[in-house]
């Protein structure tokens, strides 16, 4: 699975507005002092170049507009009304809709499941990633082969993993349930159980993103300074200690990185519960994002849906804006 | 030098050491790969082999006959299992975000990187909250402009609203500031145009960014579920993924079968990770490990 672009960015992007603002100012504090002629050449100037700006960006703020911010803001109205099967807003709702949330035990259900499924995922899929990254990060001949099968999954899709998964879960065929029998254990069911269901989604989930999480780990050991070991060594640390005071602070950022991209991605999934399990059995997969699907395209309730998708929009906002913060507050302090 | 290096490699507690990491690292690999194994293995597998006891991991009796009844199939007029149009498809639509996201990131990007200009920094965090609104918040609305179109199963409809892109803009934009500024004054002191600049100077010596772009882009656009999901219906229309899932739930007792279109699936991006894999490093990690 391929991970989202849009989180890592932010890593960066603080110093780059800062850099734009402090411009801003100075060419304000050079404007008071030209005489009023003067200024009014650069304002001509400053429209001409805003002009020729605006027909390079125009391709990218036209397709933004379209398909980014005019939708937002219709989610926020649609939200607002009852609408049609075919979507057009037919009576004003209010705030129902967000009543309607705020009571709706199967909306609490499926938020909690929400969680329940970034708990199940995200931790354990960041511990084997590092796992994976801590055997992949050494010169030896050959190590590119290693780490490109480490890595593979990035290649794979959800669609893909969700159907190999299927038929490793089979509960007659597959090879997980003859594995745990023959150490004794009765395997469940797995997609056709309530109890095992969001497991299984977890599992092909895990797997999924192991890839991504590897490389960005990898990526984040390979630029720990070598030095920093050396001198460990010489003051006699080993092993699992150089582990824990050298390796896991040092990649703290990529571990801090990952949480909230691996969080962000659970309350975006989707493609790995419809190609399994629907949202089933008994609503024990209906994550936030599917339950969006199912009341708009399914049910047809485009505004209820819609105010469930700006809960989503909240959340992952809010998450966006923690690593933004922690990220600033880490560049502030350097 | 050669004594001493030819004297580690025979130093057999050190070459023992390393024979274990390259064992420890085999098994890890084929662990990690295990499932992408067990669909490749299967799909050689003829169905009764695949429901015996115990399950199998190797074919038994290897046969192509899964390969030979997806691609007999996908030819049939009319055919329930287009996987061709899938993969054409699938490949039509990745280019054209690719190419899409090219020109708009890179004009948008040299604007950003070039370009003085007031109002750099509210279009800038325009660009940048663009990244902050989930598609999957925004997909019913998208899903009507769509619909209201009449782009349901045409390619522009499936491609168009992926072709703008925040994070490929900043990516480009990183890259052209690394560019020396020397250059962008020398050159529009000679008067030649902005445009050509950019055209001439600025996007050859990005071809870096730009293939990190182009292998990324491609690599999400074709691993794309909901939204080509919700604009077609027509089953010439389905990508990939949409076609390998409906796949399984049309034919749910022919693992082999299923397996086989997994692997025809799968291939192309495989093969754009080994060979495209410095590329997508980058793209994946940009920012990541900053600081």
């Amino acid at each position: 699975m391929l991970a989202g672009p849009s989180p890592q960015l932010l890593a960066s992007w603080p110093t780059g507005l800062l850099a734009y603002s402090s411009m801003t100012q100075v060419q304000t504090a050079t404007i008071g002092r030209l005489g009023a002629a003067a200024i009014r050449k650069r304002r001509a100037r400053g429209a001409r170049d805003l002009i020729e700006a605006l027909l390079y960006l125009a391709p990218s703020l036209l397709l933004f507009a379209v398909f980014v911010f005019i939708p937002l803001a219709r989610t926020v109205y649609l939200s607002l009304f009852y609408t049609n099967p075919v979507g057009n807003p037919r009576g004003f709702a209010g705030l129902d809709h967000y009543v309607e949330l705020a009571t709706s035990p199967a909306f609490h259900r499926s938020l909690l499941t929400t969680f329940q499924f970034a708990l199940y995922t995200v931790p354990g899929g960041i511990v084997i990633a590092l796992l994976l990254a801590v055997l992949a990060n050494r010169r030896l001949r050959g190590i590119n082969v290693f780490r490109t099968f480490f890595s593979s999954t990035i290649a794979v899709s959800l669609a893909v993993a969700a159907t190999i998964w299927a038929l490793m879960l089979n509960p007659s065929i597959g090879l997980f349930n003859y594995l745990l029998g023959s150490i004794g254990v009765r395997g469940p069911a797995w997609l056709t159980d309530p109890s095992s269901a969001l497991v299984s989604v977890s599992l092909v989930t895990i797997w999924a993103t192991l890839g991504f999480n590897m490389i960005v780990l990898l990526a984040g050991l390979q630029s720990i300074p070598e030095e920093l070991y050396e001198s460990a060594k010489i003051d006699g640390a080993a092993g699992l200690k150089i582990f824990r005071h050298i390796t896991i602070p040092m990649l703290s950022p990529s571990l801090f990185f990952l949480l909230v991209v691996n969080i962000i991605h659970v309350f975006q999934a989707f493609t790995q519960i419809h190609a399994l399990t629907r949202g089933g059995p008994v609503d024990a997969t209906n994550v936030l994002v599917y339950s969006i699907y199912l009341d708009a395209f399914v049910n047809f309730q485009f505004g209820f849906a819609s105010a469930q998708a700006l809960v989503l929009f909240t959340i992952i906002l809010a998450l966006t804006l923690v690593q933004f913060g922690v990220v600033e507050r880490r560049v502030h302090y350097q | 030098m050669a004594l001493t290096r030819l004297g580690d490699r025979t130093n057999s507690p050190e070459l023992g050491r390393r024979l274990g990491l390259y064992a420890l690292l085999s098994l890890t690999s084929i662990a990690v790969a295990f499932p992408l194994l067990i669909a490749l293995s299967y799909s050689f597998m003829v169905e009764r082999d695949i429901t015996s006891f115990p399950p199998p991991i190797l074919p038994a009796n290897a046969t192509l006959a899964n390969y030979r009844e997806v691609f007999d199939r996908a030819l049939r007029p009319g055919s329930p299992l287009p996987i061709f149009h899938y993969l054409l498809n699938s490949f039509v639509v990745s280019t054209a975000v690719v190419i899409g996201q090219l020109v708009t990131a890179s004009l948008a990007a040299y604007a950003f990187a070039f370009l003085p200009f007031p109002g750099k920094s509210v279009l800038f965090l325009t660009f940048l909250a663009t990244l902050m609104v989930p598609w999957e918040a925004t997909i019913i609305p998208n899903y009507l402009t769509i619909r209201d179109l009449q782009w349901v199963d045409t390619y522009q409809g499936l491609a168009v609203p992926f072709m703008a892109t925040g994070f490929g803009t900043f990516l480009l934009r990183q890259s052209f500031l690394q560019l020396p500024r020397d250059l962008y004054d020398a050159a529009v002191v000679d008067g030649a145009s902005r445009f050509r600049f950019l055209w001439q100077i600025v996007l050859p010596l990005s071809r870096p960014a730009l293939g990190t772009l182009a292998v990324y882009s491609f690599l999400a656009t074709w691993n794309q579920y909901f939204w080509p999901l919700l604009v077609t219906n027509q089953p010439i229309m389905r990508t990939v993924q949409v076609g390998i899932v409906q796949l399984r739930f049309e034919e749910s007792l022919r693992w082999g079968l299923v397996m086989a279109g997994v692997v025809i699936v799968v291939i192309p991006t495989i093969l754009l990770l080994v060979l495209g894999q410095r590329q997508l490093v980058r793209g994946l990690t940009a920012g990541a490990i900053k600081g």
